[in-house]
């Protein structure tokens, strides 16, 4: 059972690094112009979109949690639209985060929300997916001895390491190398993946 | 323990670290003090110089001027082997072709056709070769060095006699062109200047295109006397690329051009001098004094014969401050009063004179002007600093007479013999290549043992921090011990040291004694640490600072490295703090704290019993963190950018009121000033009424009440003033001036007397003998049902076993005629908070005053700020009753970084041209006269208050979580005129004891402040030590001078400004202690009489 569990985890997390390198190679077949460093905006929304419909297929598919009891299409409807209004609270409270981490106010606020967006896609779609729109529940994973099964070891993991990569992503900024990968407030939470994977196949 | 024996050993702690900084300090930052004497024309330098009457000729100063114009051509990072041909280093071999090699052509070709006319020399600059203190040398002929203490920190600008000041005092056209640093050496003396912007180290063609835009038609135009052209490409190009890259090719051939086409231009009467400023190492870096980076080129020319004979083979080398005299000489100026060059004597031989004799005396002219000078200028100098070696002195002196003295006599008789005048020419340059030696030797060479040494005992000390921090919670911990055998130590280094050094017959170093001394004290603390490293102690008990803190730590240490950081680090300082913030709600959450415990258990009526720690709301600890967060982000608001950015923009608020030019605006602004100023006033009050007693009759408490609204109304009526001041009307004028002078003395002494008041009785406390029985005051929650948990079980017994208490004492009361006499105490419960906090907030409004008045607001966010702080850090910290009590690391850590953040959100950064001079005239708007150490004082105040602040508020960080204790209770208690009592009584413990628990274990307090005080001295001290070692690593970077020394001296000041409060906060801590004590006794005495 764990095992196989184990498995299925590889299989989803290497299918979420694969959704990230195909969002950067993808793109410039159907659009002119297209590079990570220039059209960064671009790119991180097609990025976050990539990773959060990875997110939704394999969870359908794979199905971790077990199925609710009630079934019916007004539950199913209630629960999509409060998913929805979730990722939408997340964004802002990011955002909210980033300004008072020192982000400009309103000079590049796309950039900015568009970065708390794509930290939503790697935070808040995962649990949303595995917990369902349960704060309580989600209270519970990110506390001490509060993990009950394998599938949430792996989104507490992953989603602290994205915020930690986060967190790195700001090092750089200071440095005067004058790069135009500076220039762009570019954070990259990609880079936790590979190491959170390591740390679950083991 | 004693609490005497924790100061002294605080004491001891913190000379170590002073003994670090000043040993470090003495090898690194070379002093200098500069004299504003001046040479003038109208004065030689020395008795009967001036020769065959040529102060006659118009023009001639000195000597008779030789050239009347000169072009000088100063090629940045010019390196020696950059005029070198092509050719192999090992003869024989075949020529490898470097591209620096060979490129400058023209001035082979000069030198070989026209050997009468021009010369070559490797000029050997001083360290520190780095361009502004090349310039300075070259321009005044001395050895600048990092501080050159003069009156005026505030600019760049050369206040010393030089070059370029000779220039237009003596009425000559000066003409500049490139680099911009210039600009700030030299404001407003050049007759037409075109600056070009220098700071962009990668852009290689700016500044030498503008240049060549400029340079043919001004000489043309003849509209000038002295041109100086700064090529910067060269140095860009080394800094960028390298000197081994193709691209330094295309630079020197560029170089090349230039050189040949202003000889092309030049006419008879010019000189041309093309210098390098410094060379460069082989990754194009300067600043050291590695042999690459000191040896420069420098070239002569003349359109008409110069020289007797023929260059030599092998070109002289000469120092690169030759050139001042040389050149004042040569255009007939007087050389600069501080010059300690010596003039190139082969550039003073008659060309056309065939006798030998005349070229040999005016050789020997020049350099008795020279060493005159020279002479001249160390006789000021030793009689206004002490910094020269006496003895050497003396040596140079006698030399100088003697050679004089010879010179005069063969001026008398001129028949003399020529080999008499080449000994006299001999003597004369022994002379002055000694003075240089001699100042070299103090001026301007690093000390890498005492820069080596004193990073050392910093780590040392750090160390000792760490180790003494962790033995203090031990039992069987003994102070003295600790603190007797390095005082015996210490004092064997002192005699042993000073024995040695007596022996050797050297000078008595206070710096280099004091080291010995902390060194030997030191000595035997490490044996012990060696003693105890195997046998028990595990690495882990040696790094008790928790992951996440040691990481904040590490990355602190860890960009004082990196120049980018050091001048970004307002901004990576608040990131680091925001980290830090979340970082411990996420662990509040984590362990299960934050979260309401009614998520996990089922609520129950009466959960919260008297035994249990105090949870906070979940809310509660989140809004602490939000707000703390915005707090550091709304003080951001109020930055300073460092002048290394350029994109970014200073906050317009750090401007005084005054310079608003909109009267509703100032008006607006004005109120909003004030308000925070009451708003600051009423939040202390508000506190100080819920936790310290405001009815009680102490003066201190009388004067919380009544001296500090005095003080706002007079800060207040201060800015009022101060920002209307020029729309005073005449007749006020002289009111205004004199209440500008009055009311910042008189909130300061106000300030003064608090604080005496606060230390002479600092218990606030409100005695009230109450008569009869206590209160009942048991409020018993009702319960029914059998107990079924053991929650239950431990709410239902204590209710049980008071209820039994209270009827038991009832019948004792009523058995006696009449009760006890019981005193209610209030507020001694936060009797020590409360004295820092009345400490703190009388500090504060001085401190204002010397700021700027809209700093206020962000005073204000400071107090709000360290409250929200104190208060998050306390919901994570559990009380252990009998204890020892310790403080987290985390809230060190924190503390000091808020410290950091505060220092920059105040306006400051660590570089000299921003610290903030008005404030050493608040209160004196007539200046200070002779006298440096106020206008020092305040302006250290206006700089460090931050510092300041938050050292003397440090204990706070421990007493703290025993104030919030009390939350949880009030929250039980309905009535609402709540006053937590604290019962003198000991058996009536259900009231919280809140800081009275301190007291109650003295030893455990004492080892919880030492403990603080040592935890606080590490985290600074590791910064401390970080810059330290950067200075010391980095000492050739271009930005040494720049970013990393300024901010030694700025953390090393702040680090004993800090360790200055952080002495006074725990001694105010202490002095309320024993004054509590002294309360207690007395009372007793009362109830026995």
């Amino acid at each position: 059972m764990k095992d196989s569990d184990i498995k299925r985890l590889l299989y989803i997390h290497l299918s979420c690094i694969f959704s990230v390198i195909l969002s950067i190679f993808i793109p410039s077949f159907f659009l002119e112009n297209f590079s990570i460093l220039e059209t960064h905006l671009t790119w991180l929304c097609i990025c976050s979109v990539f990773v959060t419909a990875v997110n939704l297929v394999l969870y359908l598919v794979v199905k971790p949690n077990a199925s609710s009891k009630r079934s019916s299409l007004s539950y199913k409807v209630t629960r999509f639209l409060k998913c929805c209004v979730y990722f939408l609270m997340s964004c802002f409270f990011f955002h909210v985060i980033f300004v008072l981490y020192g982000a400009p106010l309103i000079e590049l606020v796309l950039e900015t929300f568009l970065l708390a967006v794509l930290l939503s896609t790697f935070t808040t779609v995962p649990c949303l997916c595995l917990l369902g729109p349960n704060i309580k529940a989600w209270l519970r994973v990110f506390s001490r001895n509060g993990l009950t099964s394998i599938w949430e070891n792996s989104l507490q993991i992953t989603t602290i390491s994205s915020f930690i990569g986060t967190w790195l992503g700001a090092f750089p900024i200071p440095l005067d190398w004058e790069r135009p990968w500076q220039m762009a407030i570019e954070r990259k939470p990609n880079v936790p993946y590979v190491v959170e994977l390591g740390t679950v196949t083991q | 323990m004693q609490k005497i024996s924790v100061l002294l050993f605080l004491v001891w702690v913190c000379f170590l670290f002073y003994a670090g900084i000043a040993l470090f300090t003495s090898g690194f930052l070379l002093t200098r003090l500069e004299l504003t004497n001046h040479s003038s024309c109208q004065e030689p330098p020395g008795p009967g110089s001036v020769p065959w009457g040529s102060r006659g000729e118009p023009g001639a100063c000195w000597m008779a001027s030789r050239f009347s114009r000169v072009v000088l051509v100063l090629i940045d990072a010019l390196r020696f082997d950059f005029v070198q041909p092509q050719r192999s280093y090992v003869p024989g071999e075949p020529s490898v072709s470097l591209p620096f090699l060979g490129k400058l052509g023209s001035l082979r070709r000069i030198l070989e056709t026209q050997p009468h006319h021009a010369r070559l020399y490797q000029s050997k600059a001083d360290p520190p070769t780095t361009t502004m203190q090349r310039l300075k040398a070259l321009t005044t002929g001395s050895l600048p060095t990092f501080i050159d203490a003069g009156s005026n920190f505030a600019s760049y600008a050369i206040m010393e006699d030089n070059l370029i000041k000779q220039f237009t005092s003596a009425g000559r056209r000066v003409v500049f062109m490139g680099d911009d640093t210039w600009k700030d050496l030299f404001p407003g003396v050049f007759s037409q200047a075109f600056f070009f912007p220098s700071f962009n180290v990668r852009d290689l063609h700016t500044v030498d295109n503008g240049i060549l835009e400029h340079l043919y038609p001004t000489m043309d135009s003849g509209e000038w006397d002295v041109l100086i052209a700064h090529f910067l490409g060269v140095d860009h190009c080394g800094h960028k690329h390298g000197p081994h890259h193709p691209e330094m090719a295309k630079k020197l051939s560029q170089m090349d051009q230039v050189i040949q086409g202003v000889v092309e231009h030049l006419e008879n009467d010019t000189l041309l001098v093309v210098i390098g400023d410094h060379g460069m190492t082989k990754n194009g870096d300067h600043g050291g004094d590695s042999e690459l980076e000191i040896s420069t080129a420098l070239f002569l020319y003349s359109p008409t014969a110069l020289f007797p004979g023929a260059p030599p083979e092998e070109p002289k080398v000469v120092p690169q401050i030759s050139l001042v005299p040389t050149l004042a000489l040569l255009l007939g100026l007087p050389i600069p009063f501080g010059n300690i060059g010596e003039v190139i004597a082969e550039l003073f031989s008659e060309v056309e004179d065939t006798q030998p004799h005349s070229s040999a005396l005016a050789q020997a002219t020049a350099l008795h002007l020279n060493a005159q000078q020279v002479s001249r200028f160390l006789h000021t100098y030793s009689a206004a600093a002490q910094d020269l070696q006496v003895k050497e002195l003396h040596r140079l002196h006698d030399l100088f007479s003697k050679a004089s003295a010879e010179y005069q006599r063969l001026l008398q008789s001129p028949q003399g013999a020529e080999a008499a005048l080449q000994t006299v020419i001999t003597e004369l340059q022994q002379f002055l290549r000694g003075v240089r030696a001699m100042c070299i030797e103090s001026w301007a060479r690093f000390s890498l043992v005492h820069m080596a040494g004193g990073a050392a005992l910093l780590a040392a000390a750090c160390f000792l921090c760490l180790l003494v921090s962790q033995w203090a919670t031990a039992p069987g911990f003994c102070l003295h011990l600790l603190l007797l055998v390095p005082m015996i130590w210490g004092l064997a280094g002192v005699v042993v040291c000073a024995g040695l050094l007596a022996c050797a017959g050297l000078k008595l170093d206070p710096v280099v004694l004091g080291a010995m001394a902390a060194v030997g004290s030191l000595l035997p603390f490490l044996w012990k640490a060696w003693a105890g490293w195997g046998s028990k102690r595990p690495l882990a008990a040696l790094l008790p600072i928790p992951g996440p803190v040691l990481l904040l730590l590490l990355i602190r240490f860890a960009a004082l490295f990196s120049d980018s950081f050091v001048v970004a680090e307002a901004r990576a300082t608040r990131f680091l703090l925001g980290s830090l913030i979340l970082l411990l709600v996420a662990q509040l959450h984590w362990e299960g704290k934050l979260l309401p415990p009614k998520l996990f258990t089922t609520p129950r009526l009466g959960f919260s019993a008297p035994t249990s720690p105090p949870r906070h709301n979940g809310m509660h600890a989140l809004g602490l963190g939000v707000g703390l967060l915005l707090c550091v982000r709304l003080a951001g608001l109020f930055h300073r950018c460092p002048e290394e950015t350029p994109a970014c923009h200073s906050s317009p608020w750090l401007s005084p009121l005054a310079s608003i030019v909109s009267g509703r605006a100032k008006n607006l602004w004005y109120g909003a000033c004030v308000g925070a100023l009451v708003a600051l006033l009423a939040a202390v009050r508000l506190w100080l009424c819920r936790y310290a007693n405001l009815k009680s009759p102490e003066p201190s408490v009388l004067f919380v009440r009544w001296g500090l609204p005095l003080m706002v109304l007079g800060t207040a009526a201060y800015w009022a003033l101060a920002s209307g001041a020029d729309e005073a009307p005449p007749r006020l004028r002289a009111l205004v001036a004199g209440a500008s002078v009055v009311l910042p003395r008189a909130v300061a002494g106000l300030a003064a007397s608090g604080l005496m008041l606060l230390l002479w009785r600092p218990v606030t406390v409100l005695a009230k003998p109450t008569i009869g029985a206590p209160r009942t005051r048991t409020v018993l929650t009702p319960f029914s049902g059998p107990p079924t948990s053991q929650a239950d079980l431990d709410y239902v017994v204590p209710q049980i076993y008071r209820h039994m208490q209270e009827e038991f004492r009832g019948r004792l009361e009523r058995s006696k005629s009449q009760g006890p006499l019981t005193v209610a105490a209030y507020q001694l419960g936060s009797v020590y908070s409360a004295a820092v906090v009345t400490a703190l907030t009388l500090l504060v409004f001085p401190l204002l005053l010397l700021h700027v008045e809209r700093i206020s607001l962000v005073f204000l966010l400071l107090f709000l700020q360290s409250f929200l702080l104190l208060h998050l850090l306390a919901a994570g910290i559990h009380i252990t009753t009998p204890g020892p009590f310790t403080v987290p690391w985390q809230s060190v850590s924190a503390w000091a970084l808020m410290a950091t953040q505060t220092f920059y959100s105040t306006g400051h950064q660590p570089v000299f041209p921003a610290i903030h001079w008005h404030a050493a005239f608040v209160g004196f708007p007539e200046g200070h006269g002779s006298s440096t150490w106020l206008p020092a004082l305040l302006v250290g105040a206006n700089t460090f208050a931050s510092h300041l602040l938050f050292a003397v508020g440090c204990p706070l960080l421990l007493l703290w979580p025993f104030l919030c204790e009390s939350q949880g209770s009030r929250k039980r208690r309905q009535p609402p005129g709540n006053e937590s009592e604290a019962r003198v009584r000991p058996e009536e413990e259900e009231e919280p004891l809140m800081e009275m628990r301190l007291r109650d274990a003295p030893h455990h307090f004492n080892v919880a402040l030492l403990q603080l005080g040592l935890k606080y001295l590490f985290v600074l001290g590791v910064q401390i030590l970080a810059c330290a070692l950067a200075a010391s690593v980095l000492r050739r970077h271009l930005m040494v001078w720049k970013v990393f020394a300024p901010k030694f001296i700025f953390e090393a000041m702040g680090f004993i400004v800090s360790s200055v409060g952080l002495f006074l906060g725990l001694a105010l801590v202490m002095r309320v202690d024993g004054a509590v004590s002294s309360w207690f006794r007395q009372l007793v005495l009362a109830q026995q009489r």
